[in-house]
């Protein structure tokens, strides 16, 4: 009876869902339409009209331009994704279960430096960076891991901190250690929070501009600087920068479809362990 | 599960190291594929914002002049994009505060430079070379004051845009019966007879196309003597002359549409083509942009002077320097030759829609609208634009920009004008 | 009860996050701070004293007033929004309905687009224009026949920045519900059957069961929210130029700093907003951490 109740209630819930999604897709059809438009269609006016003929030239011209700069993303978005996530992991472990003196101290300190306004440091972290011979793509990994370091632990903590303590003892009495602890009873159920912290990095070391702009040189440039200089400093062809910005979200666009299955799985293996 | 997990982790870590040392092994080899064999390695890096649409064309256009006549200098084409080049000035202050300045970079001809570069000792002046070139004598003598400081010329412009241009729907003017204006007071009246007729009389966009308009108003109002002389401390910003300019800039604003806070200088040009507007004044990469939307010129859009500055060229221009510690000065000078010569220019403007600033390009190269510019540019009054970096050092300009905001949310008059006043106290010649 | 060698280890894991983040963070706002306290304008460092100078001409600065004001309508809508938003679609998407991965995907694809082009489309979306030349949401609302909707968006005045972080929300409330969906799928399920089976409602589940147990996502919800909200720049850029209408203190820190060349005061600018977010944040972190250890 009370299932049956539950799935009348379920149906009902599908309206709110599609409203919302008229709200997250209007924007994405208005980019959309534009990115198949020629260039002396775009115009406020007409925003809303499908365009005339369906032609890719947009793409094939953003793609043009986007895809000598591909392969240096990957190369520093999937590094710089992976060590963050994994150190924002052990750091939230450590802060969460293993409180050293001052750990509470050491939270807030590491948490505070995610407000700090990356416009006001450029200048120090170019010199540093350059000082310390780290340029190109291995100083940009190094600056996304690091200022990614608050909010990976943040967000890994706050999980960790709402697990129950004896899931730790009872392991501890069976015999594992601090390492043992981690790799046998908390990466399993972790997984959810991994999903949400490499979307996280992965997005925001996909779109850094400013990161990017200051710490590489033009060969090394990541897809957000390619797609920024399809713009010119007068006349922006808005078509083509939209069909660019939209082939420029199709690796976090996967990465959202690949992890959304782990999400699921992680769901499961959580709750069989309990 | 999670013993697997844990060795496949580590595994994915280890492997993306292994993709980084092998990618970063590439990336310092890359270079010495590219590089033609056989060479002595001179390089010249030249940073610019020239990355899309007629300017990147013109930029390459530009190159294969240079790699013609210097083979055996490699050209790294430095150029980061940024709505009217903030990025890449962010960019490029970074790098020369961490002591590693390309050879040579873009910047508005004028105080933008100057006020910025060579305040700060970056750049070099070039007389010996504009002797050597002979450039003194084609380019326009009145040009030539505003893009030095105490006798040296500090930079080589390539292009010239006109700032104060008023571009009009020609149709829209025939079915109201209205001449186009030549001085300020006959443009109000047309505005008002448009308005009256449920016309928007002008197209106006975001707030530094207001600034742009500002700034030819102000020269529309003026002249130019008074103009220039807001720029060098001899016009008194405080004056009742700037005070009835400032009150024509608050009238010119009561014609526009309501709607410019969120528009672009694209979206608030294509009213006029398009026939929703009647006038817009905007520089005159406009005209590219008409083209480039199928538009004809003369049946689609006409220009004239911004009233009240016929016989005046308002002028911007982009220009390369010579760096203070260029790595490689000789190539830089060699870059330097081509962006100042005939054939580089003629190779440039065409593509981007641009004018030359030697005086003596051919004219068969370019269309209708820049074939009368570049009989303006030889003969009018040369004065410079203040958006576009010609008059005002950057941090001056910023602190009208600031003012100019105010004034356009709170309507001000008198504040702003003694903002202005102050401005060019902390930042300008006035005392 | 610890063995003193995993203390040890513990410590080791975190040192090198703690080193990193004593340079390149505390490091960094160090020499920032004392910018702010210099006479640095032009290109070229000087670091002559200036005092407290820069600060109390930013107090005097209209700009920057217009830009705490901006700031602050911005955060709540924007903070609030997401929140309320995010804590929805995750509830709704935990009911086990058909197609929930569709949604799930769609909720979150606005974050995977940069800001710099989201920010047109939201300008073309919310044009103001009238008549004629009516476009975007407005001419969406008057097909629909929604008139009273229809309204002068960013460009409103005082209040226009509201409608920025709607566009904001747009772009991160997708997250946020990714935030509370992760925070829902890890409360076990006995806990919701045991409540069910002591005459819950679904009502009095979420508010005396979920909601307490979400208390630390919604923590970190805020956090990450707020810190965006105090860095939002490239939206407002590309949604409305640099317009001093729609001026926020990371805007003003920009262009005071790279187009206007006034080091000291950009730091200035910088060193308050960390300021007002160290008030803001070090005594709820002190509480949240007391009330932990009280547990």
């Amino acid at each position: 009876m009370k299932a049956k109740s539950l799935r009348i209630g379920k149906n009902w819930l599908y309206a709110p869902l599609i409203f919302m999604s008229i709200f997250y897709l209007l924007p994405m059809y208005v980019m959309l339409v534009t990115g198949f438009k020629p260039f002396e269609e775009v115009n406020l006016k007409t925003m809303w009209a499908l365009p005339h003929t369906i032609a890719f030239d947009n793409y094939v011209e953003a793609f043009r331009h986007l895809a000598p700069s591909l392969r240096n993303s990957f190369v520093m978005v999937i590094p710089a994704t992976i060590i963050s996530s994994f150190l924002g992991s052990l750091n939230g472990y450590v802060l969460a279960k293993w409180k050293f003196k001052g750990a509470d101290v050491i939270f807030p300190l590491i948490l505070f430096g995610m407000f700090i306004p990356y416009q006001s440091i450029l200048i120090p972290l170019v010199q540093f960076m350059k000082s310390a011979n780290l340029t190109g793509i291995p100083g940009l990994i190094l600056a996304h891991v690091i200022y990614g370091i608050p909010i990976t632990t943040l967000t890994f903590r706050n999980y960790y901190a709402s697990l129950p303590q004896e899931l730790i003892e009872a392991a501890r009495i069976d015999g594992a250690n601090m390492l043992g602890v981690y790799r046998w009873i908390l990466l399993p159920i972790s997984i959810p929070s991994f999903v949400v912290v490499l979307i996280w990095q992965f997005t925001s070391a996909w779109n850094d501009f400013l990161f990017a702009v200051v710490l590489t040189g033009n060969e090394q440039w990541p897809i957000t600087v390619a797609l920024n200089n399809m713009a010119g400093s007068q006349i922006i062809a808005w078509n083509v920068q939209m069909a660019g910005s939209l082939l420029a979200a199709l690796p976090t666009l996967l990465v959202y479809l690949f992890l959304g299955q782990y999400f699921l799985r992680g769901l499961l293996a959580g709750s069989l362990k309990g | 599960m999670s013993k697997k997990f844990w060795y496949s982790l580590i595994a994915v870590l280890m492997l993306t190291a292994l993709v980084l040392s092998a990618c970063g092994g590439a990336a310092t080899q890359a270079p010495a594929q590219t590089q033609p064999p056989a060479q002595g390695g001179k390089e010249v890096e030249v940073f610019s914002w020239w990355t899309g649409g007629g300017e990147a064309a013109g930029l390459e256009a530009m190159i294969k002049v240079f790699n013609a006549k210097y083979p055996d200098i490699k050209f790294i084409n430095a150029a980061v994009a940024g709505g009217a080049g903030t990025n890449a000035r962010a960019v490029l202050a970074t790098r020369l505060q961490s002591g590693d300045p390309p050879d040579s970079w873009q910047g508005h001809a004028g105080q933008e430079l100057i006020g910025t570069y060579v305040a700060g000792n970056q750049i070099q002046p070039l007389n010996d070379l504009y002797e050597s070139e002979g450039w003194l004598k084609v380019m326009p003598q009145t040009l030539i004051p505003l893009i030095s400081q105490d006798g040296k010329i500090y930079s080589v412009p390539v292009n010239i845009h006109r700032a104060n241009v008023l571009w009009y729907n020609p149709k829209i003017l025939e079915d109201n019966k209205i001449a186009v204006p030549t001085t300020i007071d006959e443009w109000f009246a047309a505005m008002d007879k448009l308005k009256a007729a449920g016309v928007t009389p002008l197209a106006l966009g975001e707030q530094w196309t207001k600034m742009h308009l500002l700034e030819t108003i102000l020269l529309g109002t003026l002249g130019a003597e008074k103009y220039n002389g807001l720029w060098n401390g001899t016009t008194d910003w405080g004056s009742a002359e700037v005070k009835t300019a400032l009150e024509n800039f608050q009238k010119a604003m009561t014609y526009a549409n309501t709607d410019s806070a969120s528009l672009s200088w694209q979206d608030a040009a294509q009213l006029v083509v398009n026939g929703d507007a009647a006038f817009n004044v905007m520089g005159d990469w406009a005209e590219g942009y008409f083209r480039e939307l199928g538009k004809k010129p003369k049946v689609d859009y006409g220009w004239a002077p911004v009233p009240g500055s016929v016989g005046v060229f308002q002028f911007l221009s982009d220009s390369f320097v010579l760096a203070v510690g260029a790595p490689d000065p000789e190539a830089a000078v060699a870059w330097l030759k081509v962006a100042g010569s005939k054939e580089g220019q003629e190779a440039f403007n065409p593509v981007k829609g641009s004018i030359c600033a030697r005086t003596d390009c051919d004219k068969a190269l370019f269309g209708e609208y820049l074939q009368s510019a570049m009989d303006d540019w030889a003969s009018n009054v040369v004065v410079g634009s203040l958006t576009h970096g010609v008059v005002a050092n950057d941090s001056w300009k910023s602190e009208i920009d600031t003012a100019l905001g105010l004034f356009v949310s709170n309507g001000d008059l008198a504040a702003f004008q003694s903002a202005l006043v102050n401005a060019c106290k902390s930042s300008g010649p006035c005392k | 009860m610890f063995k003193n060698k995993d203390r040890y280890l513990s410590f080791l894991l975190v040192l090198p996050s703690i080193l990193a983040v004593m340079i390149f963070i505390y490091g960094f706002i160090g020499w920032s701070i004392r910018v702010s306290l210099s006479q640095w304008k032009g290109l070229n460092p000087n670091f002559a004293w200036a005092g407290l100078n820069n600060y109390i001409e930013l107090f005097s600065d209209p700009r920057f007033m217009v830009d705490i004001r901006n700031t602050v309508i911005f955060t709540v809508v924007f903070v609030v929004g997401c929140i309320v938003v995010g804590f929805f679609l995750a509830v709704m998407l935990d009911q086990g309905l058909k197609g929930e991965a569709f949604f799930r995907t769609l909720f979150l694809f606005p974050m995977a687009i940069s800001f710099i082009v989201t920010g047109v489309v939201w300008r073309w979306l919310m044009n103001p224009a009238t008549g004629s030349r009516m476009s975007g949401l407005n001419l969406l609302f008057s097909y629909l026949h929604l008139d009273f909707l229809i309204n002068n968006w960013h460009t409103t005045p005082t209040w226009g920045i509201a409608a920025v972080a709607l566009a904001a929300i747009w772009q991160m409330s997708g997250y946020t519900m990714a935030l509370y969906l992760a925070g829902l799928r890890s409360i076990p399920l006995e806990l919701r059957e045991a409540a069910q089976i002591d005459g819950a409602s679904e009502w009095q589940i979420y508010r005396h069961v979920i909601l307490p147990i979400l208390t630390p996502v919604t923590l970190s919800a805020l956090i990450i929210l707020g810190h965006i909200s105090l860095k939002v720049f490239d939206l407002i850029i590309a949604m409305a130029g640099k317009q001093l209408a729609l001026d926020v203190p990371a805007i003003y820190m920009w262009q005071t700093t790279f187009d206007g060349l006034f080091y000291a005061r950009g730091a200035a600018i910088a060193t308050l907003l960390l300021i007002s977010v160290a008030v803001l944040i070090i005594p709820y972190m002190w509480f949240t951490l007391r009330s932990e250890k009280q547990l």
